[in-house]
C-alpha cells in the first residue's frame, strides 16, 4: 500500500496537467465573459470523440489536438457571438445575464452530448496512443502521460505569458476588471470576449485529446469533466490563471491517491468534500485575489 | 366588448375558477380513465411541483439552483427506506424534511458566497449523492439497489394532488408574504436589499430550503411507481434538467407559467420517452436555449405583451365601432 504512494502522486500530477487545462478555460471564460460554462466538459468530450473518429482514419491523437483545438475554438467563438452575446443585449442587468446565460449553457451541455450519443453512441472508443511502459526509479509511467503533462504544462506558461507579457492579453485582463472603461480605451469588447471564449474552447479540445489517447474517450465523459472543471476553478480561484493550474495538480493527486488507495466512487464525494471545506474557509481560493 | 372588459377586471377570478376546474377534472378522473393515464397525470402532478418550487427560489432570486434532481433523489431514498416501518403520508412529511435539512446544509455552506459559487455546488451535487449513497450501500448491504412496494394508483394521484395543492398555495402566499418579497428582492439588487435591512443570507437559505423541501415530498411519492431504483435511476439527471427547462419555458413571473410548462413538456416527456429517448432530449435541449434567447420572460411573458398588441387591435375596432355609430345617428 504504502510503496505504492510515490507511484499514484506521479500519476496524479500527469494527470493534473489536463485538469489544470481544463480549468484555465474556464476561469479565463468567466473571468472576462461572465458566463460560467458549464458546457466546457463536453467541449472535451467533443474533441475526445473527434480525436477518436480521426484516429480511424490514421491521424494520431497529438496531430488531431492540432485539429480539435482550432474546431473547439471556432465553436465556442461562434457561440459567444451568437448566443451569448444576445442573451447579453436582452438581459436587463448583469446578474440576471449571468443567470441566464448559465441556464443557456444548461441547455447547451444537453444538446452537444445528445448530439454526439446519436453519432458516436454511448460506448467507450479506444485509441490509446503511445502507451509505452516507462520504468523510473521504481515507477511505471506511461510515456502518453509523461508527453500530455509537457504539453499541458507548455500551454499554461504559453497562456500566462500571453495573458501577461502580450498587448492582446492586456486587452483581455482590462476587459475583465472594466469592460465599460476598456472598450472606451479602445478596445473592442465584442472581440475579446469572443477570443477569450474560443480560447477557453482551445484549451479544452486539445484536453480533450491528450485525454483520448491516455484513456478510452466515451460521449459520457462531460458531465464529470465540468464538474471536476468547476471545483479546480473554485480551488484556485476564480479569474486566477495560475491558481486553476496550480489546483488542477492538486486534484489530479488527490484524485488518484482516493482512487488508488480507497474507493473509486468516492472520488468525486472527496472532491465535494475539499470544495465544501475551501467555501467555509477561503471562499476566493487559493490564489484568489478578494 | 364585455368580454374584453369582464376579463379584465376579473382575471384572477377566472384563474382561480380555471384552477378549481382543472381540480375537479384531477379529483374525478380515475372514474373514467385507465391506470396508465392515471400514472400519466401523477407524473404530471410531480413535474408541476418540481417546476413550481424551482422557479420559487431560482426564480425569483437569480440564484441558479441545478440539483432539482439531488433533493427528488433524497425523496425517493427516503421513501425506500422507510416503506417498511412508517405509513405512506408520514415518510412523504420525513421526505420533505430530509430535503429541507439537507438544503439548510447546502446553503450555509454556499448562499452566503456570490451565486455563482451556489451554481457551481449544486452542479455536481447530484453525483456527489448519488456516489456517496453507492459507497454507503455497498458498505452495509452488499446490494446495489432496493425495490419499493408498489402502491394503488389512484391514491397515489389523490396524494399527489393534495400536495401539488399544498405547494401552489405555499409558493402563490410565500409570494406575497414578506419572505417572497425579500426573495424578489435579492433577484432584483442584492446589495440594495442588504441595506434595506433584508438579511439576505437567511431569506435565501430559507427560501431554497422550503423550495427543496416540495422537491424531496414529490420524490416521496414517486417512487413507489419505480418499484425498483439505484442510485443511478434515483439521481437521475433527466430530473434536474426537466424542471428548469418547464419551469423556464412557462415562464418565471408568475405562478401559473411553471404549471403550464410542467404540463406541456411533461406530457411531451411521457410519451416520447420510450422512444426517441436521445432525439427527444435534444429537442428539449435546443427548446431551453432557444427561450432563454428570445422569450427571457417564457410562455407566461407572452400574456401581456399579447394584450399590449391585441388590445391595441380591440381598442381600435371598438372605436371604429363607436365612430360608425356616430356616422350612423
Amino acid at each position: 500500500m504504502i510503496e505504492a504512494i510515490p507511484q499514484l502522486i506521479i500519476t496524479g500530477i500527469l494527470a493534473g496537467g489536463i485538469y489544470g487545462l481544463l480549468a484555465m478555460g474556464l476561469s479565463l471564460q468567466y473571468g472576462v465573459c461572465r458566463v460560467l460554462n458549464i458546457t466546457h466538459g463536453e467541449f472535451v468530450m467533443l474533441a475526445a470523440v473527434l480525436t477518436y473518429t480521426l484516429s480511424t482514419i490514421g491521424i494520431n491523437p497529438l496531430v488531431a489536438a492540432a485539429i480539435t483545438g482550432p474546431l473547439m475554438f471556432a465553436l465556442g467563438f461562434v457561440l459567444q457571438i451568437t448566443l451569448f452575446r444576445g442573451i447579453k443585449a436582452r438581459a436587463p442587468s448583469p446578474p440576471v445575464f449571468e443567470g441566464s446565460a448559465l441556464l443557456a449553457a444548461f441547455g447547451l451541455m444537453y444538446i452537444m452530448k445528445y448530439l454526439a450519443q446519436i453519432q458516436w453512441g454511448s460506448l467507450p472508443l479506444p485509441c490509446y496512443y503511445l502507451a509505452d511502459k516507462l520504468m523510473l526509479a521504481g515507477m511505471t509511467l506511461f510515456l502518453n502521460q509523461v508527453i500530455a503533462f509537457a504539453i499541458t504544462v507548455a500551454l499554461g506558461v504559453a497562456v500566462y505569458l500571453f495573458l501577461n507579457r502580450s498587448r492582446l492579453g492586456r486587452a483581455i485582463r482590462a476587459t475583465a476588471e472594466d469592460p465599460a472603461t476598456a472598450g472606451l480605451m479602445g478596445v473592442n469588447i465584442n472581440m475579446v470576449l469572443a477570443l477569450c471564449f474560443g480560447l477557453g474552447g482551445l484549451l479544452a479540445g486539445i484536453a480533450g485529446s491528450l485525454s483520448a489517447m491516455i484513456s478510452a474517450p466515451s460521449t459520457a465523459i462531460g458531465f464529470q469533466n465540468t464538474v471536476i472543471a468547476l471545483i479546480v476553478v473554485v480551488l484556485g480561484g476564480l479569474g486566477s490563471v495560475t491558481g486553476s493550474f496550480i489546483a488542477g495538480i492538486m486534484i489530479g493527486v488527490v484524485s488518484f491517491l482516493v482512487l488508488g488507495l480507497w474507493e473509486p466512487v468516492l472520488v468525486v464525494p472527496i472532491y465535494y468534500a475539499m470544495l465544501m471545506v475551501l467555501l467555509l474557509a477561503r471562499p476566493t481560493g487559493i490564489l484568489g485575489k478578494k | 366588448m364585455d368580454i374584453t372588459g369582464f376579463i379584465s377586471t376579473h382575471r384572477k377570478l377566472l384563474l382561480v375558477g380555471f384552477f378549481v376546474l382543472l381540480l375537479i377534472f384531477v379529483t374525478t378522473f380515475p372514474l373514467y380513465a385507465g391506470t396508465y393515464d392515471v400514472r400519466v397525470v401523477t407524473s404530471l402532478l410531480i413535474y408541476v411541483v418540481l417546476a413550481v418550487s424551482w422557479a420559487m427560489f431560482s426564480g425569483t432570486t437569480g440564484y441558479m439552483s441545478l440539483a432539482p434532481a439531488a433533493f427528488f433523489g433524497i425523496g425517493i431514498y427516503t421513501m425506500a427506506l422507510l416503506q417498511e416501518n412508517l405509513p405512506f403520508h408520514i415518510i412523504i412529511v420525513i421526505g420533505g424534511l430530509v430535503s429541507f435539512a439537507f438544503a439548510l446544509l447546502v446553503g450555509l455552506v454556499t448562499l452566503r458566497l456570490r451565486g455563482i459559487y451556489f451554481a457551481i455546488f449544486t452542479f455536481g451535487l447530484v453525483i456527489f449523492l448519488s456516489e456517496i449513497i453507492r459507497y454507503i450501500e455497498g458498505q452495509i448491504g452488499q446490494t446495489r439497489g432496493r425495490s419499493i412496494i408498489a402502491l394503488d394508483s389512484d391514491m397515489l394521484l389523490y396524494t399527489m394532488l393534495g400536495l401539488t395543492v399544498v405547494t401552489l398555495l405555499t409558493v402563490y402566499f410565500i409570494r406575497r408574504s414578506r419572505l417572497g418579497l425579500a426573495l424578489l428582492s435579492i433577484g432584483g439588487n442584492e446589495e440594495a436589499a442588504a441595506h434595506m435591512g433584508v438579511n439576505t443570507t437567511m431569506v435565501k437559505i430559507l427560501g431554497f430550503a422550503i423550495s427543496s423541501m416540495f422537491m424531496g415530498a414529490a420524490g416521496v411519492v414517486a417512487a413507489p411507481a419505480l418499484i425498483y431504483i439505484d442510485t443511478r435511476i434515483a439521481f437521475s439527471l433527466f430530473y434536474s434538467f426537466m424542471p428548469i427547462l418547464m419551469a423556464v419555458f412557462g415562464g418565471m413571473g408568475q405562478v401559473y407559467g411553471p404549471v403550464l410548462g410542467a404540463i406541456a413538456f411533461g406530457y411531451l416527456a411521457k410519451t416520447l420517452r420510450t422512444q426517441l429517448y436521445g432525439y427527444f432530449m435534444l429537442g428539449f435541449g435546443i427548446i431551453l436555449v432557444v427561450v432563454i434567447l428570445f422569450l427571457p420572460n417564457g410562455i407566461a411573458g407572452l400574456v401581456p405583451l399579447l394584450q399590449d398588441k391585441l388590445g391595441g387591435v380591440i381598442q381600435k375596432l371598438r372605436k371604429g365601432g363607436q365612430a360608425k355609430q356616430h356616422a350612423d345617428t
